[in-house]
């Protein structure tokens, strides 16, 4: 007998899942940007033999080895929870995401194991070259396995390359090349590295103001900032593309959660960008009400950006709600009564198996013909597959004008370097100790706008969020919530008292 | 002396020679024992791996699932 569904142990279990993720990823963006700067700074250290170039990289790499310690094995809580709280979930794609997050395992235990050691502990005792080909490889290694867990989340944003076996309930990979090589699998990558290269970039621009700021180690946080500064506004430019083409893919794959993005309800030709804007708070789904309070608008912008064509049809909320017959949209409605029939199938298939019924090869036939609606079987109201726009608003917007911001201060500092005047601009030092909050604002926010932006779905389309989750009590995953929220706020203390007193300490002596 | 003693060396003479990283060492031995010595053991469960003995199981138990929890489906063989 099934337990009763409860709905407050969805949210619970979301909560505990964000609340485990955000963590994780403040310290998974640091490890995969500083290990690409440590990369640059031994490489001069390598190719000019200046000593000084040796006490960045080494001063750098206790702040990476910090980051990094702290942040080992975040990751594992995920995975605890996907076999407690998301068992359905876990069950039903385990064989999609066995092979990439094992890779993924078994590919840092290798990096780590090896390269890493040869990176902290082999400054005197392997050869230069080989010093700083570890090093190398510890930058490309972190790199390369973020790309499996990547891959794993865009197959959920966008899932390809598999089949839905009716008989065990589970996704069966049919194509693991389509499934790592999908067009939101590779722009799922270059936005997560790219970003993660500024926010790291950030992150030295400010620890560089901090000494400036104090008159201390002059020379290593100019140095420091030069190199952090070129990073960070080549890959800055990296991210505006890439964002880009994460928002032509969601007009092409998600466009209710583009339609979010942009809080447009009645889709239009010629759409306009909101530059700003404040979200009438009364506003729902089919209503007439006005979306915004205030909003400043580009015109056409949204349909260049979503189509490449400025006279393009962007749909907006309630076109894919309610469907729009003149754009050839189907409404989620229509799609639920398409969902139903595919359930309504799967149950008939399912008796007929059991009762060894010859009926049952038609039924696996019949819903094989709607299965990519079963998702729509799920939902009580149409209005259901509508995320929460103010949050997917605001989240975005946010993280755009920070994206543009930070090339801009990146330009700023290294302009300033160069001329050897960043020490008389003291506003701008003060500034740069914002960067590191500002850029995990930005950083956290792209994640809540691709995670909130794809519910209801867990599987877009196929698996809402609801379905996708363990049958336990709410009371269970809330006492979880906390323990979790009080481990993870006590690691985070720990972390922010070491990384201060190493900065506070500074660079070895020569 | 041979290449795996050479190896043994090198890792063990890093340990020693770590200042800052027996800070942190503590720090990932902490986080590993509350891991696995008390969350996982006491409050992350595999349900599936647990409840079932085998694959036809767990799918039955997650196809009726499926099947359950779409609205006013309860009732449903």
């Amino acid at each position: 007998m099934m337990e009763a569904f409860d709905p407050a142990a969805v949210n619970w279990a979301r909560a505990q899942f964000a609340l485990t993720a955000m963590y994780h990823w403040m310290f998974v963006p640091l490890t995969l940007g500083l290990s690409f700067l440590l990369a640059f700074f031994e490489t001069y250290y390598y190719k000019t033999g200046n000593p000084e170039w040796k006490q960045i990289t080494r001063f750098w790499m206790r702040l990476f080895a910090v980051n990094f310690a702290i942040g080992i094995a975040t990751g594992l809580i995920l995975e605890f929870q996907f076999g407690t709280n998301w068992s359905n979930y876990s069950w039903m794609v385990g064989d999609i995401f066995g092979a990439p997050l094992a890779i993924e395992v078994l590919f840092a235990f290798f990096i780590e194991a090896t390269f890493f050691a040869v990176m902290f502990f082999g400054w005197d005792r392997v050869t230069p070259r080989f010093h700083l080909f570890s090093t190398w490889m510890v930058a490309i290694g972190s790199s390369l396995s973020a790309v499996w867990i990547l891959v794993a989340n865009a197959w959920m944003q966008r899932p390809v390359g598999m089949v839905f076996n009716p008989d065990l309930a589970r996704f069966e990979m049919q194509d693991i090349g389509a499934v790592i090589s999908s067009p939101v699998a590779v722009n799922h990558f270059l936005h997560a590295t790219s970003t993660s290269f500024v926010l790291s970039s950030l992150f030295v621009l400010s620890v560089s103001s901090w000494y400036l700021l104090k008159g201390r180690h002059l020379r290593l946080a100019v140095r420091s900032i030069l190199v952090a500064a070129v990073f960070g506004l080549l890959f800055s430019f990296l991210v505006i593309l890439s964002g880009d083409q994460a928002a032509y893919q969601a007009a092409r794959f998600q466009p209710m959660k583009l339609a979010a993005m942009e809080a447009l309800y009645k889709g239009e030709r010629g759409a306009g960008l909101v530059a700003a804007g404040l979200l009438n708070p009364d506003k729902k789904p089919g209503d007439d009400r006005p979306v915004f309070r205030q909003a400043i608008h580009f015109p056409y912008l949204l349909s260049l950006l979503a189509n490449r064509r400025l006279d393009s049809f962007v749909p907006g909320i309630d076109d894919l709600v309610y469907g729009n017959a003149e754009e050839n949209i189907v409404g989620v409605t229509e799609k639920m009564a398409l969902g139903k029939e595919a359930l309504d199938q799967l149950t008939r298939y399912r008796r007929a198996r059991r009762e060894g019924n010859e009926e049952a090869a038609a039924h696996l036939a019949a819903f094989k013909k709607v299965e990519d609606h079963l998702g729509f079987a799920y939902l009580a109201r149409a209005e259901e597959a509508v995320p929460h726009v103010p949050t997917i608003f605001y989240g975005f917007h946010v993280m755009v004008a920070l994206g543009f911001l930070f090339p801009l201060v990146f330009l700023l500092y290294l302009v300033l370097a160069l001329k050897d005047r960043i020490f008389r601009h003291r506003w701008l030092l003060r500034f740069g100790l914002l960067l590191v909050p500002l850029g995990f604002l930005a950083s956290q926010l792209g994640w809540v706008v691709t995670e909130m932006g794809r519910q209801p779905w867990a599987i877009h389309h196929i698996l809402p969020v609801k379905v996708a989750q363990s049958n336990l009590a709410a009371n269970t995953v809330q006492s979880t919530f906390f323990i979790f929220l009080v481990l993870l706020t006590l690691l985070f203390i720990a972390e922010v008292r070491i990384m201060f007193n190493q900065i506070r300490i500074g660079p070895e002596e020569k | 002396m041979t290449a795996l003693t050479r190896i043994w060396h090198f890792y063990r003479d890093g340990f020693r020679g770590m200042t800052l990283g027996k800070t942190l060492w503590t720090v990932i031995l902490i986080k590993i024992i509350v891991l696995f010595g008390f969350l996982k053991l006491f409050f992350f469960p595999d349900l599936l791996g647990t409840r079932f003995d085998n694959d036809h199981d767990r799918g039955a138990f997650v196809l009726e699932h499926l099947v359950e929890s779409a609205p006013g489906n309860r009732s449903r063989p």
